[in-house]
């Protein structure tokens, strides 16, 4: 298959105004990722779908990170004049990384049976109303993995045909897989139409009961 | 001599009455199956809108079984996740453990000796057998055959299970890989008893093939029932059984080699209509090929260790990075995506659970089929809710 340089290459070719960048990772047996901007994700999944060369038919698996604000240390070397004499230091610069959420899409061609190849979008921040782009319409498959996306991570997946919950259910507050959630004290404690009942029958008790 | 009443073959059905123009005019009436039903193989639960008989529109929810494997795993070991991965898919433990041991070997660069790939094929196999030939049992159960034929499924399964005791200490949650290896070794006379039970196995298939596969009944309510169209397959990320019947040529241990399936020989069985037969149908010639493949991997099973000697048990912290690892279950593609952030926990830690997946196209496969049809087409896609709701 080809490597994500010469696939970055193509799909910059064909969708006007894409700009991929390659993630690098760490991990010799893991693949890079191409990070795609949420304007042109749509476009570069349809190319991705559809490029003869590629055919990244499958869409396997999506998924959400949460990525909370850091502080990114870097090694660099600087030249200094330390008593006169011109010296290579090693300096640690630091800089601050803002959080973010991202969603990612492992793909594979069914047809030429390559793959995987890691797509990624990111969301600007990790407030409430963070949102990216859905690609259910062009996998069917994320459908049901990018409600599981929304209902952990919080992220508003624009032009998804049914976002709902999936896995907690609909009066449930907050989104449970972001590192920084705290799960209330309370979470056992779900009202049921039994409670309505009761507080009903509560009328037919007699006064002493009610008191 | 009296006349015979002839039945018309279509009034058995509430037939949905529509108007001129075909819209309907009775009303619509939404009927919620599950959680507790027993065609639903556990918490499951499906917003069914009927017109008549007929499905008109269907929505799975789930979430019942839900306990955040996910997150739960992000707060633990390395190590401390695979007893979880047991409960993920609880029929099929041994191929839960091998995706999540590949993945992590994956990350952190271990290898895995010859015997313990041998053993890992062996075990996964047998895994392979015990479910098909469970679903089988529950799905003809589901048809109506109730008890026998589910009794007979489960009589084979126990053999296996059996095995697994002997080897794990554990017949559902064996809790048997780790990373680099396996746990323990296997012993001769261990061999010789999966030997005995892979001998016999042929025979059981074909009593069971003999009683189901060209039952009248089996056949009337699975041909052509629950289509499911090759493009939509592949589209919708439909793995496992469920793809092949679809005819997509497509199976991880031939696609990836991971393991020692590379050297083994053994063919993919593949369905031609896509319907509800030929899920089942493949399944049982896929249980066919498992023989095969374990008579292979118990000939050529090598001696040696089972575990890495570089790989640790305590104090196991992979280097950053991230991974996708995948195995060809039971079920379908079973996937773990891991992050590393070079500490004791895994920064990211995702299930890809394929009974979940395949649950997409269930409404679609439903549509305008009768309720008692859904219950077979469910049975077909074979869910377990542990893996789903994880």
């Amino acid at each position: 298959m080809e490597t994500p340089e010469q696939i970055k290459a193509r799909i910059e070719a064909a969708v006007p105004g894409a700009k991929i960048e390659i993630l690098p990772n760490d991990c010799p047996a893991g693949e890079r990722s191409l990070l795609v901007d949420p304007a042109h994700a749509l476009a570069v999944a349809k190319f991705l779908h559809d490029d003869a060369q590629l055919r990244l038919d499958f869409c396997s698996n999506v998924t959400g990170v949460d990525w909370l604000d850091a502080e990114l240390t870097e090694k660099i070397k600087v030249k200094r004049v330390v008593d006169g004499v011109e010296k290579e230091i090693e300096e640690v610069k630091k800089t601050a990384r803002p959080g973010f959420l991202e969603v990612v899409y492992h793909l594979y061609s069914m047809e030429l049976k390559h793959g995987p190849v890691a797509l990624r979008q990111r969301t600007a921040g990790r407030g409430n109303e963070v949102s990216a782009v859905s690609l259910t319409p062009v996998w069917r498959g994320c459908e049901f993995q990018e409600r599981e996306v929304f209902d952990l991570y919080g992220i508003r997946l624009e032009g998804h045909p049914d976002l709902r919950r999936i896995l907690m259910w609909d009066g449930f507050k907050g989104h449970p897989m972001r590192r920084d959630y705290v799960a209330p004290d309370d979470y056992e404690y779900e009202p049921t139409p039994h409670d309505e009942v009761l507080e009903q029958a509560k009328k037919h008790y007699p006064p002493e009961v009610q008191a | 001599m009296n006349a015979v009443t002839q039945m018309p073959a279509t009034n058995y059905e509430i037939l949905p009455k529509t108007g001129g123009s075909g819209e309907p005019l009775g009303d619509l009436l939404e009927v919620s199956m599950g959680p507790h039903h027993p065609s639903t193989h556990g918490v499951f639960r499906m917003d069914v809108v009927l017109d008549g008989e007929r499905v008109v529109k269907l929505k799975p929810v789930f979430g019942y079984l839900h306990r955040n494997h996910e997150k739960i795993a992000e707060t633990i070991s390395y190590l401390a996740s695979m007893p979880y991965t047991d409960r993920l898919d609880y029929f099929c433990s041994m191929t839960n453990n091998w995706a999540y041991a590949l993945s992590v070997e994956k990350l952190a660069g271990l290898t895995v000796p010859e015997r313990a790939e041998y053993i890992r094929v062996i075990v996964a196999e047998l895994t392979r057998l015990q479910n098909h030939t469970c679903l089988i049992g529950f799905f003809v159960q589901d048809m109506g055959a109730l008890g026998t034929p589910l009794m007979y499924a489960f009589r084979e399964r126990e053999k296996i299970l059996d095995l697994f005791e002997a080897l794990t200490g554990s017949r559902m949650m064996c809790n048997y890989m780790r990373f680099g290896g396996v746990r323990c070794d296997v012993t001769p006379e261990w061999l010789g008893q999966v030997q005995r039970v892979v001998d016999d196995y042929g025979k059981f298939l074909d009593e069971f093939e003999t009683f189901l596969a060209e039952n009248e009944i089996l056949l009337a309510r699975t041909q052509g029932v629950g289509v499911l169209p090759r493009e939509l397959a592949v589209n919708a990320s439909v793995t496992g059984p469920m793809l092949r019947a679809a005819g997509v040529n497509y199976d991880i241990r031939k696609v990836d080699h991971y393991g020692v399936y590379g050297r083994l020989d053994f063919k993919v069985p593949l369905g031609e209509q896509g319907d509800v037969y030929d899920r089942y149908m493949i399944r049982v010639l896929e249980m066919r090929e498992s023989v095969k493949i374990l008579q292979q991997a118990l000939r050529d099973i090598p001696g040696g260790p089972v575990m890495d000697p570089k790989a640790k048990l305590r104090g196991f912290r992979p280097k950053a990075g991230e991974v996708y690892g995948r195995v060809e279950a039971p079920k379908g593609e079973l996937g773990f995506y891991l992050i590393s952030d070079g500490s004791a926990n895994p920064y990211r830690y995702r299930v890809r659970p394929p009974s979940f997946i395949n649950l997409t196209i269930l409404e679609d496969m439903c549509l305008g089929h009768r309720i008692s049809d859904t219950v077979v087409i469910l049975g077909s896609v074979d869910i377990v809710l542990g893996e789903v709701d994880r």
